[in-house]
């Protein structure tokens, strides 16, 4: 890998830029691997990396259907917190958070990550008591959490109406102050040029059509590329998961539905830090080009489409409009969707499956972005040792029978 | 954005409607006689397909009555509307229509 630094940054720019090395190679697939992973966004390529990197396994393919990024790592709103109620989603977010403040470094890839702040508002005085319980929780884990009046909200968002009044009035709020944002294809890229340089096969354009089992054991993946064997095979498919599972023959508690997103014309900057509510289903920051980033709610019914209802965009804009009022002559420029994989408790199903050789990622719903560094991490250490780390040991499939849910849906049903 | 063909009140925007996920689930007719996993999976797994998906649906804003729909999941086009109780389309009149949007 051709390391970045200012020094070369200043020899490329004195010969025109034109010897740059490419970032990745695109080689053919081989005919096997010690590991498949299925899926190229983030959490797969993230997954690859560490997988190399951590546990020196190295003879890897990641296959893509389309190009790498293309799906739901290119189709969020590049928020990144770990706030969380329960201790168990609590630890695996916050191992997130914290790969992500060193991830620059480590693939040498400015991935931006900014901590500029997320903030949860609050509209009703149950709302308060829930974000003081989540804060006070947060501090017990270790996570920074403060819990913020409506003039130091004020304050910090000038922008924001706390009038009594307001149709949703803002009571209080709990910040994050490591919380932020990051750039969605900077952390594709990193770790799709970090992987590719441990030897990692990254192979786009190369959709699974198949899972090939042998004896109740998964041996490798059939593709429109051709059949591709491997010993271990890890599915990190978001929204398709559903349909490679029924390839393996697998039932899983997932359902897939559209997640909009959409920005606004470039401004000048007026937002910086993340202001979310989950109770109004919508949440804002503002990007380093100026957009104001506005994400949704999920469309109520099952989806593959990559788009849903103008009534959800409209609802999302309301609320905004209400929270935001000068923000209401604004116009829209991009809208787009991405097809989330919602699991019943709202939290990930990371593990083993009950065919061996296949490893499940997935479940992550409305807020897979954020967990990217370490999605990858844990999935890699469950599949190079066969066994759950013990960040992702209660977020395997197994809670389902067990009955061991972890119910997220006040920190994860909307907000990303 | 599609449009709903509600058996009472006709074709509406589906931004009326509100969907109560996979249709046809049957609870199971004696649960203390089921392991774990089999509960597990009539209360947590769903079909999620990819095409054709047997769905329920209320029409909420409108007169708040439930029925079914095939819908593919890809296309957004409703293959039929039928009311509860009544048999799902045969599944020849389920055939994937072509994939949009991907």
């Amino acid at each position: 890998m051709q390391r970045f630094s200012a020094l070369r940054l200043l020899g490329h720019g004195l010969t025109g830029h034109k010897h740059w090395r490419q970032s990745w190679r695109h080689p053919e697939p081989k005919r096997e691997y010690d590991v498949v992973i299925v899926g190229g966004g983030g959490h797969g390529l993230a997954t690859a990396y560490y997988l190399a990197r951590e546990h020196g396994m190295t003879n890897i393919a990641v296959v893509e259907k389309g190009w790498i990024g293309g799906g739901n790592t290119g189709r969020n709103t590049t928020i990144v917190r770990s706030n969380y109620l329960w201790d168990e989603a609590a630890h695996l977010y916050e191992k997130s958070l914290k790969l992500w403040e060193g991830l620059s470094h480590e693939l040498n890839f400015n991935v931006m990550f900014s901590q500029r702040g997320v903030m949860n508002l609050a509209h009703s005085l149950q709302d308060v008591r829930d974000a003081e319980r989540r804060a006070n929780a947060n501090v017990l884990n270790g996570i920074d959490s403060e819990i913020l009046t409506p003039e130091q909200i004020r304050q910090k968002v000038p922008l924001i109406s706390i009038s009594p009044t307001a149709r949703y009035p803002v009571l209080g709020a709990t910040f994050q102050p490591r919380g932020g944002v990051a750039r969605h294809d900077a952390i594709t890229w990193g770790y799709a040029r970090a992987a590719d340089a441990l030897g990692v096969d990254i192979i786009q354009n190369c959709e699974v059509t198949g899972v090939l089992k042998e004896s109740g054991h998964v041996v490798g993946v059939e593709t429109t590329r051709g059949v591709i064997r491997a010993r271990k095979v890890g599915v990190v498919a978001a929204g398709h998961s559903s349909v490679i599972a029924q390839m393996a023959g697998l039932r899983l508690p997932i359902e897939s539905h559209p997640l909009q997103a959409f920005v606004s014309e470039p401004c000048k900057p007026a937002l910086d830090t993340v202001v979310m509510s989950n109770a109004v289903h919508a949440y804002i920051s503002q990007s380093d080009k100026g957009e104001f980033v506005v994400g949704a709610g999920i469309d109520g019914y099952n989806g593959y489409s990559q788009s849903g209802g103008y009534n959800v965009i409209e609802g999302a804009v309301a609320a905004i409009v209400e929270l935001f009022p000068t923000l209401s002559r604004i116009r829209l420029m991009r809208q787009w969707g991405g097809i989330v994989d919602v699991a019943p408790d709202a939290c990930p199903i990371i593990g083993l499956t009950p065919l061996k050789g296949l490893y499940i990622n997935c479940g992550w719903g409305t807020g897979g972005f954020k967990s990217t560094p370490g999605s990858g991490w844990v999935l890699a250490h469950t599949i190079a040792h066969n066994r759950p780390h013990e960040l992702n040991l209660p977020f395997t499939l197994e809670r389902f029978s067990s009955g061991a849910l972890i119910d997220e849906h006040g920190a994860a049903g909307v907000a990303h | 954005m599609f449009l709903i063909e509600c058996p009472w009140c006709g074709r509406r925007d589906q931004g009326e409607f509100s969907c109560g996920g996979e249709a046809h689930i049957v609870r199971p007719a004696s649960p203390d006689d089921l392991d774990d996993e089999s509960w597990a999976d009539y209360l947590f797994n769903r079909k999620n397909p990819k095409g054709v998906h047997l769905e329920q649906w209320v029409h909420i804003q409108g007169c708040g009555r439930w029925f079914n729909a095939a819908r593919n999941t890809v296309s957004n086009k409703i293959v039929s509307v039928y009311k509860v109780g009544e048999e799902p389309p045969h599944p020849e009149k389920r055939k994937p229509v072509p994939e949009s949007g991907q």
